[in-house]
């Protein structure tokens, strides 16, 4: 088992814990990448998201177009886009926001599709505009199950984020892709262990969140007394 | 076109190497994923709270493990297992626990949408136990099985190109030869053949769906999830 200790020596040396390479340094660039993608991702899902969800319209080519983009190979479509512009971190964000679009897309108009339409009715009855519909009264509706959309959006953007590193960009796939190239075991082992980590604690982040939402979109389901009332 | 065309033995290789293991790790998914469902399924109906407790632990990890994001996942598997860096069978073990991982919830879903009415009418037909398991439950909550089925096999169609990265080969080794060598055209060509084996499956799974179910029309898959 002398795998798993020089793995535990690669994480515990102080000389991966400081510097350009470092594993905080690596681990920021990771988060700050997957922030950067899921902002650029939510420019286009948002507007798009909300516009099917609150009219129903395009709705089968929304369907349609998500799944075709998931059918597409992250690693292809990555290289790809990156051949056809320039090397850089810039076309890297872009093929991992294209990839990320579906799941925030999904979330966003799902969510709002879900929201009782006599509930949309009567909110329309009381005198609001569109936009207090959407913002007052299908957003917070919708809200977990926009955030399980994000959920699994961010998700996929850390994990692609970590094969992103075979075209150069930094974050922790580094030293999965520098290790197997050199064939240093512990180091690809050491970054893979750090990457799962990060990966599960940022779900656990997102199911506390997902269980706030739902606790504040209908608290009739948190409260047994108040269920019984309306059932 | 031209260098498909001249590399078409090469192609032929790499798509029937990702056909085969694609087939395998959606099979050998579906195949376990279908008695723990059914287990989770069923525990979760025990009058018993420990087993309402596992079946709710089963679920919780399957959804822990399709959190672990897919290179990591292929890196420490052989580290595990003792396997060579270079192994298929890593890379079948790791797409068979993603597909095992969506497989296992919606086969319980799947089981939980059947109307409880109808279970009881067949238990007062006389069917027993593993003749209402079989010729009622099983048939009729088939669709949306088979919907999951889908996304199952899509997602590991396109997951596996990840594999060219560790060095298996597949499909995906046109994308990292092809940016080595700083040629669009290898892996243009890598994702088309990708998508259209993605395809096909689908088109496999729905016709069988046809096939087996000819009473239901096949749920589509997507949407919701």
């Amino acid at each position: 088992m002398s795998l798993i200790n020089d793995t535990v020596a690669w994480l515990t040396d102080s000389a991966q814990w400081s510097g350009g390479s470092g594993i905080p340094w690596r681990v920021a660039q990771h988060l700050g990448y997957t922030t950067i993608t899921v902002l650029a991702a939510s420019v286009v899902a948002v507007p798009l998201g909300l516009y099917v969800g609150h009219t129903g319209r395009w709705k089968n080519t929304a369907v349609l177009v998500t799944g075709a983009l998931r059918a597409l190979p992250t690693l292809g479509l990555i290289t790809l886009i990156v051949l056809l512009t320039s090397v850089g971190l810039t076309p890297a964000i872009i093929a991992l926001a294209v990839l990320c679009i579906p799941p925030l897309l999904a979330g966003i108009y799902s969510g709002l599709e879900a929201v009782d339409p006599a509930t949309v009715d009567a909110a329309r009855a009381q005198g609001m505009t569109e936009t207090q519909v959407i913002t007052r009264v299908e957003l917070p509706l919708a809200l977990p199950l926009i955030i399980g959309g994000l959920r699994s959006a961010v998700l996929q953007v850390i994990a692609t984020a970590t094969v992103a590193a075979f075209i150069g960009v930094g974050g922790l796939g580094r030293y999965i892709i520098d290790g197997l190239a050199v064939r240093d075991t512990p180091r690809v082992l050491g970054g893979a262990i750090i990457v799962v980590v990060l990966a599960l604690l940022i779900d656990a982040l997102f199911a506390v969140g997902q269980r706030l939402a739902f606790r504040h979109a209908s608290p009739a389901d948190s409260h047994p007394q108040l269920k019984e009332k309306t059932a | 076109m031209n260098w498909a065309l001249a590399n078409r033995d090469l192609l032929v290789e790499l798509t029937w190497q990702h056909v085969w293991v694609s087939a395998v790790c959606i099979l050998l998914g579906f195949a376990l994923a279908l008695p723990v469902g059914w287990f989770a399924y069923a525990a979760n109906r025990s009058p018993r709270r420990p087993m309402r407790q596992l079946s709710g632990g089963v679920l919780s990890i399957g959804s822990i493990l399709y959190t672990i994001p897919s290179l990591p996942l292929l890196v420490i598997l052989p580290s595990l297992l003792g396997l060579p860096w270079l192994s298929v069978l890593s890379i079948v073990i790791a797409l068979t626990v993603y597909a095992f991982a969506i497989m296992v919830r919606s086969v319980a879903d799947a089981l939980r949408s059947v109307p409880p009415m109808v279970l009881d009418s067949a238990t007062a037909c006389g069917y027993s136990r593993t003749q209402r398991a079989l010729t009622v439950t099983l048939p009729l909550a088939g669709p949306v099985m088979l919907a999951s089925l889908r996304v199952v096999s899509v997602s590991t169609v396109s997951l596996l190109s990840i594999g060219a990265l560790t060095g298996v080969r597949n499909l995906g080794s046109l994308f990292t030869n092809g940016y080595n060598r700083d040629f669009t055209t290898e892996i243009a060509t890598g994702i088309v053949l990708t998508v259209i084996v993605a395809l096909v499956f689908d088109a496999i799974i729905v016709a069988s769906g046809r096939l087996l179910m000819p009473w239901s029309r096949v749920v589509r898959a997507g949407g919701g999830e």
